[in-house]
């Protein structure tokens, strides 16, 4: 049994070391928001937070989560950052199939908690690992802005 | 009356009780929580006196649920049709939910697709248009009649508006919830009066997209988030090769991965059931597979490519012929010569295929956002000796598709089918289970998007006019051999190969379209926006071409072209004056060069054009900066979600401009993920602004008219920039 410490939950998992922390946050755990899209770090859907930092959770071993702070799109609305990307998300309808979208709204918190006021540069900077092959990037940079205006 | 009421006489039946009721006002014993497939299902449904398979519900907590008959795989359809029930209801659009249709091909066949249910060719809206209006239309008269008989007025005493009902000479007022169950009890009106376009409220506006919060907060279910007791988890072993097959395997390393439960073989290779994906995946990597190859497809690309341009050389089936092209070309001042050449592309959806399948004794349970219910139903009855109609399916939302989840052979479907049949005649138990494909399974599965080449020919008097045009197009039937064939493949020719080239809209008096459809063993499918992927590519460029052999400005070119084709002209124009066109443009460095390239394009009825405007630097790099795009899609329902459809087709296609490529060598896929098929990232988004037409002709389809138009339209803004023609994709331009 490893432990793993989840939206501020103590976890208990029966599962090999080696499998990816996605693996374990949907089957094991049953927390589906994380998504699999690539299974190699290239496209970010399946970003969490590992102690505050974006980290991918395909390429990120349970051994490597353990006793670590993890924050997945379902606890993420706990945070401000969250709460005010996830309105914006709403308000700008970013979202079409909406696959990918947990894993945005996961890496434009980390750079809003980071930094409040992100230039456009640092917006792409921080949001260039996560695809969207429905094409919302620009709905997303205007949704990022506009809950960076909104986090007071 | 009107189209689809002519093609489907029997469905304009669909609102007479007697006709198995397909709309439907039941009471919950539950609230519905909240929009999106899985939510609201029949569990929330008290088994009422009334059917809940219809298109609205309304229930006592006032919320009204729209049952969408349509996939709703990110182009919006989850609010589109809610907007039509919703309108003609006098619903306010925060009391609007929306939820999946089952497969029922008889209360949910799209209208376009005759007794098909069906999403695709971008129609989702086009053919529900007057059929969900009625829908509410006769809801909003049974809550009317309700609220009269309560209170005992006249109904034309009583008004509705945003979802309150209210008899103002009495004062009094009630809502949906608490006259639901009352208007359960009342007939289905025979005949609906629906309202003049110019008393709409909600159509126009813009509404919230239903799915927005679900997809905002991780609670939106896909297929792969589906969990049942009991589920196991499959990975497959597919061939390396098309048409490769497994001879023989070694399962005793899988068996001893721990958590595999099951290694079975299918017709599509060897699957390995496990409990979860993780071990599933190791138990695949420790399978060991002989397989038979004699009958696999082993050229490359290269070769295909090759024997493409052999066949180009060579007259084909003709597709259409005006005037007399050869006798114009004898006569032409000048003639240009231009050969275009196209890869095959991935549809790359965000959630690699999967599927979740569920048998018992006499029926199989599907659960998966599908995109041809009735296709599916038969190909999974059949691979399991059933019928259609014992394949139930669950709809949930699909992690995009772009035409993917439209395979007119259920390919993933029925593959995950038969890996539940093998499993239990195996085991002797029925247990659910999700076939999950990796990315790298579900970028090497074929089903692409064919190779194309294309050798087009123009004349030219000597004004610079255009008078002959010649277009041979080489490359695979997307429908032969399949339940398609019929209806669009005609004298050998498939629709799909051609359109956008034989329907080129400009007047041109001497001009043929010819095609060959070599067959190849590479499994071919659509993809957003069919034909008009390569069609609209090679005609638009080709045009720019012309136009600077004839010396003309390439706008007034089409312009003076267009004359008979006023939507074409009107979004050109459109375009072209939102992008200043006359203006020259300026480079931010010195030896930054600049261009500005227009297209425009129709397919499935709506008409796009697309002004790009691009900077190639010193070193040969570039980029572009902005794109101008000007639709004319009939009414405009709901036009963010149409300015999102045209951003997201303009991503898709300009993905496919600037990466795109599935290549073979040796009949083996060298794509595998994102590092060698690459998406766009946003550190090449281009600017974007979407300019609606004002319509108001039925509205058509959104999804993928702007896919075509932005790869011409960046090429021809390179030729300007440059001087050098793009003749094939994805763009490599030399420095």
């Amino acid at each position: 049994m490893i432990t793993l410490n989840v939206n501020g939950k103590s976890m208990q998992v029966d599962a090999d070391p080696d499998t990816p922390l996605l693996w374990v946050l949907r089957d094991h755990l049953g927390m589906t928001g994380t998504k699999y899209g690539c299974g190699m770090a290239l496209c970010g859907a399946c970003t969490v937070h590992v102690n505050g930092q974006p980290a991918r959770s395909c390429s990120t071993p349970l051994s490597a989560a353990a006793g670590k702070r993890i924050t997945t799109i379902e606890g993420i609305g706990q945070t401000r950052e969250g709460r005010v990307l996830q309105e914006a998300w709403v308000a700008n309808d970013v979202s079409q199939c909406g696959y990918c979208q947990p894993g945005q709204i996961m890496s434009a918190a980390a750079l809003l908690a980071k930094v409040k006021r992100p230039t456009d540069a640092e917006i792409e900077s921080a949001m260039n690992g996560n695809v969207c092959r429905c094409g919302t990037y620009n709905r997303i940079s205007l949704a990022v802005r506009q809950a960076s205006r909104n986090l007071k | 009356m009107n189209a689809f009421e002519i093609v489907n006489l029997s469905r304009r039946d669909f609102l007479k009780a007697g006709a198995g009721l397909t709309l439907g006002i039941v009471v919950p014993e539950a609230p519905a929580q909240m929009a999106g497939p899985g939510r609201a299902g029949g569990s929330v449904v008290a088994s009422g006196a009334f059917e809940p398979n219809a298109f609205v519900r309304i229930g006592t907590d006032n919320t009204v649920t729209v049952i969408v008959k349509h996939l709703e795989m990110g182009q919006g359809t989850y609010t589109g049709l809610p907007t039509l029930v919703a309108e003609e209801l006098d619903a306010d659009w925060g009391q609007i939910r929306a939820e999946g249709a089952p497969a029922d091909a008889g209360r949910y066949n799209n209208l376009f697709f005759g007794t098909m249910q069906g999403t695709g060719g971008s129609t989702a809206l086009a053919n529900s248009f007057e059929q969900m209006r009625k829908a509410g239309a006769a809801a909003r008269a049974m809550l009317l009649a309700a609220a009269a008989e309560r209170w005992n007025v006249a109904p034309d005493s009583i008004t509705i508006t945003r979802g309150a009902v209210v008899h103002a000479p009495s004062n009094r007022r009630t809502n949906f919830g608490q006259l639901a169950a009352s208007a359960a009890k009342l007939p289905v009106p025979q005949e609906v009066k629906l309202k003049d376009p110019k008393d709409f409220v909600l159509i126009g506006r813009r509404l919230t997209r239903t799915d927005s919060r679900a997809k905002s907060n991780g609670t939106a279910i896909y297929t792969q988030d589906v969990k049942l007791p009991g589920m196991l988890t499959a990975l497959v072993a597919h061939p390396p090769r098309f048409g490769g097959k497994a001879k023989s395997f070694d399962a005793d390393k899988a068996k001893a991965v721990k958590g595999v439960v099951d290694v079975v073989a299918i017709p599509q290779g060897v699957a390995v059931l496990a409990n979860d994906f993780w071990s599933a995946k190791k138990g695949r990597d420790a399978l060991a597979v002989e397989w038979e190859e004699s009958g696999a497809f082993k050229l490359g690309s290269a070769e295909i490519m090759a024997e493409y341009r052999k066949l180009a050389a060579t007259p084909g089936l003709s597709a259409r012929k005006e005037g007399d092209p050869a006798g114009a070309f004898a006569r032409a001042a000048k003639t240009l010569e231009a050969a275009y050449e196209f890869p095959y592309l991935a549809h790359a959806c965000m959630e690699p295929m999967n599927c979740v399948v569920k048998l018992s004794a006499d029926a199989c349970e599907i659960w998966n956002g599908e995109q041809f219910q009735s296709i599916d139903q038969a190909e999974v009855a059949a691979a399991l000796g059933m019928k259609p109609e014992q394949v139930k399916i669950n709809m949930l939302f699909a992690g995009g598709s772009f035409g993917r989840r439209a395979n007119p052979h259920a390919d993933y479907v029925v593959e995950a089918a038969q890996i539940a049949k093998a499993h239990a005649e195996k085991s002797g138990g029925r247990v659910p289970v999700k076939l999950v494909w990796t990315r790298e399974d579900d970028m090497r599965a074929g089903h692409y998007r064919p190779m194309y080449h294309h050798a087009l020919k123009g004349g030219l008097d000597a004004q610079g006019n255009i008078i002959a045009w010649q277009h041979r197009i080489v490359g695979q039937s997307i429908l032969a051999g399949t339940a398609f064939a019929g209806m669009m493949v005609k004298d050998g020719i498939d629709a799909t190969s051609v359109e956008g080239a034989a329907n080129l809209p400009y007047a041109v008096p001497n001009l043929g379209v010819e095609l060959h459809s070599p067959q190849m063993g590479v499994p071919v499918q659509w993809w957003r926006s069919v034909g008009s992927t390569h069609t609209a590519f090679s005609t638009e460029t080709f045009l720019d071409e012309l136009a600077a052999a004839g010396g003309k400005d390439p706008y007034q070119v089409r312009r003076a072209l267009l004359a008979k084709s006023p939507r074409h002209k009107a979004v050109l124009e459109m375009a072209a004056t939102e992008a200043d066109w006359s203006t020259p443009l300026v480079s931010a460095r010195v030896g930054d060069r600049r261009g500005r390239g227009i297209a425009v394009h129709e397919s499935f009825n709506t008409v796009v054009a697309q002004v790009a405007e691009v900077t190639v630097r010193r070193d040969g790099s570039w980029r572009v900066d902005r794109v101008m795009c000007a639709v004319d899609c009939g009414l405009a329902v709901n036009p963010d979600v149409i300015r999102a459809q045209m951003e997201g087709g303009i991503v898709y296609g300009l993905t496919a401009a600037l990466h795109g490529a599935i290549t073979l060598k040796d009949g083996v896929v060298e794509q595998s993920n994102f590092h060698d098929y690459m998406p766009l990232r946003m550190n090449e988004m281009p600017r974007i602004g979407v300019y609606i037409a004002r319509s108001s002709e039925k509205p058509t389809g959104v999804g993928e008219p702007s896919t075509p138009v932005i790869a011409p339209a960046v090429a021809n803004a390179l030729f300007a920039a440059t001087g050098k023609p793009i003749r094939s994709l994805p763009i490599r331009i030399q420095a």
